[in-house]
């Protein structure tokens, strides 16, 4: 009774979730706003790469691989990360139907597992697109049949489990903070976007920074993304005598670790906002 | 009656100095209400900027690049302000139900939307200052003023000039529903891209010749794209500038007055269009 109750209420909150996405327009807007954004932020890296090596500065191609590939996947985190939180604010304060969601019978965890769904189905589009636009346009030597799908396959799924925990904990903060606190998410991916090697090799930062950059599962999961499609691989000379094994390893388990951790934390800020009377809490300036 | 024989009506302008005051006062005292804002809003949005610091610094980039990413970090703090402070706040009033009280009210909308541009700039300039004493402490970027006035010229246009395409756009969301919020985030790194926030937009021009000028002389539609370049060309040198520090000073001032114009005349317009639509109090469109 209760599994299918929570089959159903994940299936409807996708389904919002992808309403509230998309429906805003007609396809084909849609279609040019999800492409342009991803490619334009993708270009400024392509622009900031061509001006320097044009002015004789680096001028390894691969570093350039490394941060097309990386920035392209971290999308999954940005978006994810922001659209679980905002759903906090959102339904709270624009819909006003948080107090609705905990009224009803369904389970408010699963509610939020399925709108985080409708979000991975969008970025992953933009991803596409920002790797189909780096192999046709800024020739990405992406290989697609020297791919480790399988292996690719296992890392996304981890990884995507990884950054939906990240992203729960964050909502269990939302619970606690005003509408105006999106600089939280924007911060926290600013975190990753720093310290996970994103956009640039982590051999680069100080000691400090490499240390709690090797502690940080994202770390691990964007270079084995790299590692699988085979672009960027062995730039980060940090990360570069760690075998693929044991990315996997750090990464799968680092992944239960924050799991259990962003239950928790989801679990205390629903616990401290209901016990607050903040779960209507309006903040309209 | 007697209230009205003894109440005297203030001046339109002081009944709309009053209004702006009004308007900005919830934002500097609603912000300061919630201490988390201090640190989410100061503090994390450094790690982005930092990111795009080490990009360069792994590319080798000349020093001056590393002291035009804080330059163009600080002025995204307004950037977003705008976007979401002013264009996107009447769109967010109108679904809180504020927008209607602002409607029956004798004031100036501009006095409104100047009251929310004076306690956003209170916001984005702690972050915009926050940004820049990390660029100088954390990664000894030196700045060095070498055209004072000319700053302050630059600044106060591209300041005026923004916050008055921010009320122009905000009279185009009045009537928007959530397009309004897909606006404000297609506006983000497009515009950080067009209008060079990372990297000088002379840069358009370095790697694409005529038609990158050209991009460049589109780009500066959007007052923050010379003023950044003039703001870094103040404390860089003209090297870098895509056009004379006097022209565009000059384009900017220009900029201002067509704004403000293009802003008094849409809001009357949407305003009145919004009326006859039946949209000013449409809701969760």
């Amino acid at each position: 009774m209760a599994m299918s109750m929570n089959r159903r209420v994940f299936k409807w909150s996708t389904w919002l979730g992808w309403q509230l996405e998309s429906n805003w327009t007609d396809p084909f807007p849609f279609i040019i706003y999800s492409i342009a954004k991803p490619i334009a932020g993708s270009l400024i890296l392509v622009v900031m790469y061509s001006i320097i090596a044009g002015i004789g500065g680096q001028t390894d191609v691969g570093l350039f691989h490394y941060m097309y590939v990386s920035n392209a996947f971290f999308m999954f985190v940005a978006q994810v990360l922001f659209g679980i939180t905002w759903v906090i604010h959102d339904d709270r304060e624009h819909y006003r139907t948080l107090k609705y969601l905990y009224i009803s019978p369904s389970n408010f965890f699963v509610y939020m597992l399925g709108r985080t769904i409708s979000k991975l189905l969008v970025t992953t589009f933009a991803v596409i697109i920002t790797m189909a636009f780096g192999v046709f346009f800024l020739g990405v030597p992406l290989d697609i049949l020297g791919v480790n799908w399988l292996l690719f396959i296992v890392v996304m799924f981890i990884g995507l489990a990884c950054v939906m925990s990240f992203g729960l904990a964050l909502a269990g903060i939302s619970f606690l903070t005003a509408k105006h606190s999106m600089g939280m998410n924007e911060g926290v991916a600013g975190i990753f976007y720093m310290f996970c090697g994103v956009i640039f090799p982590i051999s680069i930062l100080p000691g400090w920074g490499i240390t709690l950059a090797k502690t940080l599962p994202v770390t691990y999961w964007l270079e084995l993304i790299r590692r699988t499609l085979g672009l960027g691989e062995g730039i980060d000379t940090a990360l570069a005598s760690i075998s693929t094994v044991d990315c996997m390893l750090i990464l799968t388990i680092s992944t239960i670790v924050f799991a259990v951790i962003s239950v928790g934390v989801f679990k205390l800020g629903d616990y401290v906002a209901r016990s607050k009377g903040l779960i209507d809490m309006t903040t309209a300036y | 009656m007697k209230f009205e024989e003894n109440y005297e009506k203030p001046s339109w302008a002081v009944m709309n100095l009053r209004t702006a005051f009004g308007r900005a006062y919830p934002r500097i005292i609603g912000v300061n209400r919630e201490p988390s804002w201090v640190f989410f809003d100061t503090f994390f949005p450094i790690l982005s900027i930092a990111a795009y610091i080490y990009v360069y610094t792994a590319l080798q980039a000349p020093p001056q690049y590393l002291g035009y990413v804080v330059i163009g970090g600080a002025m995204t703090a307004y950037w977003m302000n705008v976007l979401w402070g002013m264009a996107a706040q009447l769109y967010w009033e109108k679904e809180m139900g504020n927008l209607e009280l602002y409607m029956v009210a004798p004031i100036s909308r501009m006095a409104i939307l100047g009251g929310m541009a004076i306690g956003g700039m209170f916001t984005s300039t702690v972050r915009a200052v926050t940004t820049i004493l990390a660029g100088i402490y954390i990664f000894n970027i030196t700045l060095t003023l070498e055209e004072p006035l000319m700053f302050v010229g630059i600044f106060i246009f591209t300041m005026t000039a923004l916050y008055g395409m921010g009320m122009m756009f905000a009279s185009m969301y009045m009537l928007w529903g959530r397009e309004a919020w897909h606006m404000s985030n297609l506006l983000t790194e497009p515009i950080y891209l067009v209008s060079g926030f990372y990297f000088p937009v002379k840069g358009f021009q370095f790697l694409l010749g005529d038609p990158g000028f050209w991009l460049a002389v589109g780009a500066s539609i959007i007052p923050v794209t010379l003023g950044l370049d003039g703001m870094r060309q103040c404390f860089f040198g003209p090297a870098d500038g895509f056009l004379p520090l006097w022209v565009e000073l000059f384009c900017l001032i220009i900029l201002t007055v067509i704004f403000i114009i293009l802003a008094r005349f849409s809001l009357d317009y949407m305003e009145n269009l919004a009326k006859k639509e039946g949209r000013l109090t449409l809701k969760w469109q």
